[in-house]
């Protein structure tokens, strides 16, 4: 912690401080309703109205949107929205409900939206009022993004939309989406382009949100259909055919190795039937300290306990790997450890809670909801929801690919 | 964690160290030059004896490597465990015979040595005596309660197993039991009552003994009382120095391997192209990563005394030993027909990952221990 404090600039250093008072005083406290673990798995609108508050004092105090410039809302700061992020991490503020708009919308309007945008959307955006979602993803279009279907074709100052997304989160929520699609047939690569759309004032006019369940049984995310949809040509962004470069800016940023540090806030204790207790090795060894097994806990049993250490030495090996990537001296390569990170992250996680059915045995088959369900449920319901995100944002074998491409050298596979 | 530096205490020196110690290997022992030194013989009849460069330690121990982690008022250079750490990673890049790693060891046991012997010890390693570990018996343990060398009068008897590149040192350190516990000696290899018999072993890359003692006149370096604290106090460094061995090899067989991948056509395509081939030499990256990672926090938190350098070393070591298992075996395979020839380098490492990895306690030992730590007894 020192470490970090030590090398702030002077008005990184005063920004700071501000930050530590502002949270001293305004932490928004306890949420009046269950929270789900994260703001992709929002369905709830009480939970969302709450959330949105908290970015909409944050944004006003100047802790969101720090970097970027004034006339898009921004606080105008130098490299500050780190100072913030760490500080909204250390006092356990909750997480904010537009992370797409942030995470993706924002840098990509910012790098290449025109001026009249960039005015018209960033402030609100970055403020939470209106919630963005992302519309790549196809039934057609995965792993493979660029083989998108959607079409969009010209109609004098406007164009039409016709065609199918899936697994868009929050666009149950969302005014406005990020759309990649289709301009050009011809061409897979340059043939698309990119717009932003304003789609709840849509529904019903060319528009049509359906949610998916998941699953687990949960919503959280949805198909998006487009029929005839008409949307101006100010909401494109970049060049006619420029898709698939301006997406790469969107995808950069996804995976948190854009310019633009994203605005983060997080670290509240979830409750204890929110999950939490699925997270960490901790919490399964504390399971298996409770489950019993041949008269004597799980803890005993040695094959279990195998598998606890195995787990917490990839925990820690994952932790140190984060530590390490920051020190050139001791990486061969720059990109080798952060694009290791979605992919070793996620299927540790899945593997964690997968052991939690060795652990609980017979009473993993009881599900949320059951009275004897052992951490009511909790455990299966996390390692179902594990393969979210071990397939989103480029699926591990995408990454698997990428890694072996970019950091090994080996030839492109298609 | 909180005492540790972010940098796991790798400044500008010890990156000095680092990259002069891969410049040295790479200079001096292209793995062409260890193949035919090692492996010139047709088959692998002869225990290893003479197949090492004895110029070469020479030169690193005016260099002050094998030192590097003794303190200067002993006379060694007295940087932290990671610079220790950087050069042994990169001998095991190189898969290089020497002294080099027995005698970090060794280093670490003596600096757990109060009193002059162990401080005439150091000394003697500054100035290039290679020293060995005697302190594992004839079932692979080194419980110090078990060992099978006795002290009697102050001469040793009986014997000790497992010793490492025997014949390359000087100086033995051997746990021995007396009637009131476990006391550690010095002793000369070339003294009267000393028999080193080398073993027949796999590893191309360096050598290995058991001796037989039999009124071997030796100097205490620990007493009965303290010998095996004093094991039990450096082990972690051990391990620590093994893993980054580990780590140097694992880190040649994946890009050999990736080398490998790329030029090698099969099906109109370099193999590197089909998947089967590409995902799970990304895992081997994956592994020697988690290893590397937590071999340099394991050498931090021994530097800065933490309680956690136990537990932080036992990992390290336990994923290093998974990792060498792991990228030997996906290099032989992926190197296909020619991988499982002696021609071939990838042997050398393979040899040398299946040897560290048992050394000290495999991954299967470290964790059956750190599940006593970390989540308490069997009930």
């Amino acid at each position: 912690m020192s470490g970090n404090e030590k090398q702030d600039t002077a008005e990184q250093s005063t920004f700071r401080a501000y930050c530590k008072d502002w949270l001293e005083k305004n932490h928004p406290g306890e949420p009046p309703v269950n929270l789900p673990l994260g703001a992709l798995e929002l369905s709830d609108i009480d939970a969302l109205e709450w959330l949105q508050a908290w970015q909409k004092s944050a944004y006003e105090a100047g802790l969101i949107g720090c970097d970027y410039p004034k006339e898009y809302g921004g606080g105008a700061l130098d490299d500050c929205q780190h100072i913030a992020n760490q500080e909204m991490q250390r006092y356990k503020t909750p997480y904010l409900p537009n992370i797409i708009g942030m995470g993706m919308a924002a840098p990509t309007i910012l790098f290449h939206g025109q001026e009249d945008i960039k005015k018209e959307l960033l402030p609100k955006l970055l403020s939470g009022e209106e919630i963005w979602c992302q519309g790549f993803s196809e039934p057609g279009a995965g792993s493979d993004l660029a083989n998108q279907q959607t079409t969009a074709v010209r109609d004098g100052d406007n164009w039409i939309i016709n065609g199918h997304k899936i697994w868009t989160s929050l666009a149950h929520f969302a005014k406005w989406m990020i759309l990649l699609c289709r301009t050009d047939k011809a061409d897979k690569y340059n043939g698309l382009s990119y717009f932003v759309v304003p789609i709840k004032e849509a529904i019903g006019k060319g528009v049509t949100v359906k949610p998916l369940i998941k699953m687990t049984g949960e919503t959280g995310f949805n198909e998006v259909i487009f029929d005839n949809l008409l949307v101006n040509d100010k909401y494109r962004l970049d060049e006619v055919g420029a898709g698939w470069k301006v997406a790469m800016t969107t995808l950069v940023h996804e995976r948190g190795a854009g310019l633009v540090v994203t605005p983060a806030s997080g670290g509240m204790e979830p409750k204890e039937d929110q999950g939490a207790q699925t997270q960490s090795v901790r919490a399964l060894i504390d399971l298996a300290k409770k489950m019993p097994r041949n008269g004597k806990t799980a803890a005993d049993d040695p094959l279990i306990r195998d598998e606890l250490i195995k787990m917490m030495i990839r925990y820690e090996g994952f932790i140190q790997n984060q530590r390490r990537s920051r020190i050139t001296e001791l990486t061969d390569h720059p990109m080798r450890i952060p694009l290791q990170t979605k992919l070793v992250g996620t299927e540790m996680a899945q593997d964690l809670q997968k052991i939690s059915y060795d652990i609980e045995g017979p009473a993993s088959s009881l599900y949320v909801g059951d009275k004897n369900a052992p951490a009511k449920g909790q455990w299966p319901l996390a390692y179902m929801n594990s393969f979210g995100v071990t397939i989103a944002a480029g699926t591990n074998e995408v990454q698997r690919n990428i890694l072996g491409e970019r950091v090994l050298g080996l030839p492109k596979s298609k | 964690m909180e005492k540790q530096p972010k940098n796991f205490g790798f400044g500008e020196e010890e990156a000095m160290v680092k990259s002069s110690a891969r410049k040295f290997f790479s200079d001096n022992c292209p793995i062409e030059k260890i193949h035919s030194q090692v492996a010139n013989q047709e088959k692998n009849s002869s225990p290893g004896n003479g197949n090492w460069d004895r110029r070469l330690w020479e030169k690193m121990v005016e260099m002050g490597w094998p030192s590097l982690n003794v303190a200067e008022s002993s006379g060694g250079v007295g940087m932290p465990l990671c610079a220790a750490v950087a050069i042994a990673e990169e001998a095991g890049r190189a898969a290089v015979p020497s002294p080099l790693i027995p005698t970090f060891c060794s280093s670490f046991v003596l600096n757990q040595c109060p009193g002059q012997a162990a401080e005439e010890a150091l000394n003697q390693i500054t100035q290039g005596t290679a020293v060995s570990l005697g302190i594992t018996n004839s079932k692979g343990s080194s419980d110090p309660s078990q060992t099978e060398t006795e002290i009697k009068g102050n001469k040793l008897y009986g014997a000790t197993y497992y010793v490492q590149d025997a014949q390359k040192a000087e100086k033995i350190i051997v746990s021995a039991k007396g009637s009131s516990g476990t006391g550690l000696y010095l002793l000369d290899t070339q003294s009267k009552g000393v028999q080193i018999i080398p073993d027949l072993i796999v590893d191309l890359t360096r050598d290995q003994a058991h001796i037989i003692f039999d009124g071997a006149p030796c100097i205490e370096l620990a007493k009965q009382t303290d010998g095996a604290a004093a094991l039990s106090a450096a082990l972690p460094a051990m391990l620590t120095i093994v893993s980054a061995d580990m780590v140097g090899a694992g880190e040649w067989l994946l890009q050999t391997t990736a080398e490998y991948a790329k030029t090698r056509v099969q099906f109109d395509h370099p193999i590197g192209f089909f998947q089967a081939i590409k995902h799970p030499l990304v895992n081997v990256m994956i592994e020697i990563d988690k290893a590397k990672s937590l071999t340099y926090n394991a050498a931090c938190s021994i530097d800065f005394k933490e309680d956690s350098a136990e537990v932080n070393a036992r990992m390290a070591k336990a994923q290093a030993s998974e990792m060498a298992v792991f990228s030997a075996s996906r290099a032989v395979q992926f190197h296909g027909g020619i991988g499982f020839t002696w021609e071939c380098f990838v042997h050398i490492f393979f040899k040398r990952q299946m040897h560290n990895q048992v050394l000290y306690g495999d991954a299967k030992h470290h964790r059956r221990i750190l599940s006593d730590l970390c989540i308490g007894q069997i009930n």
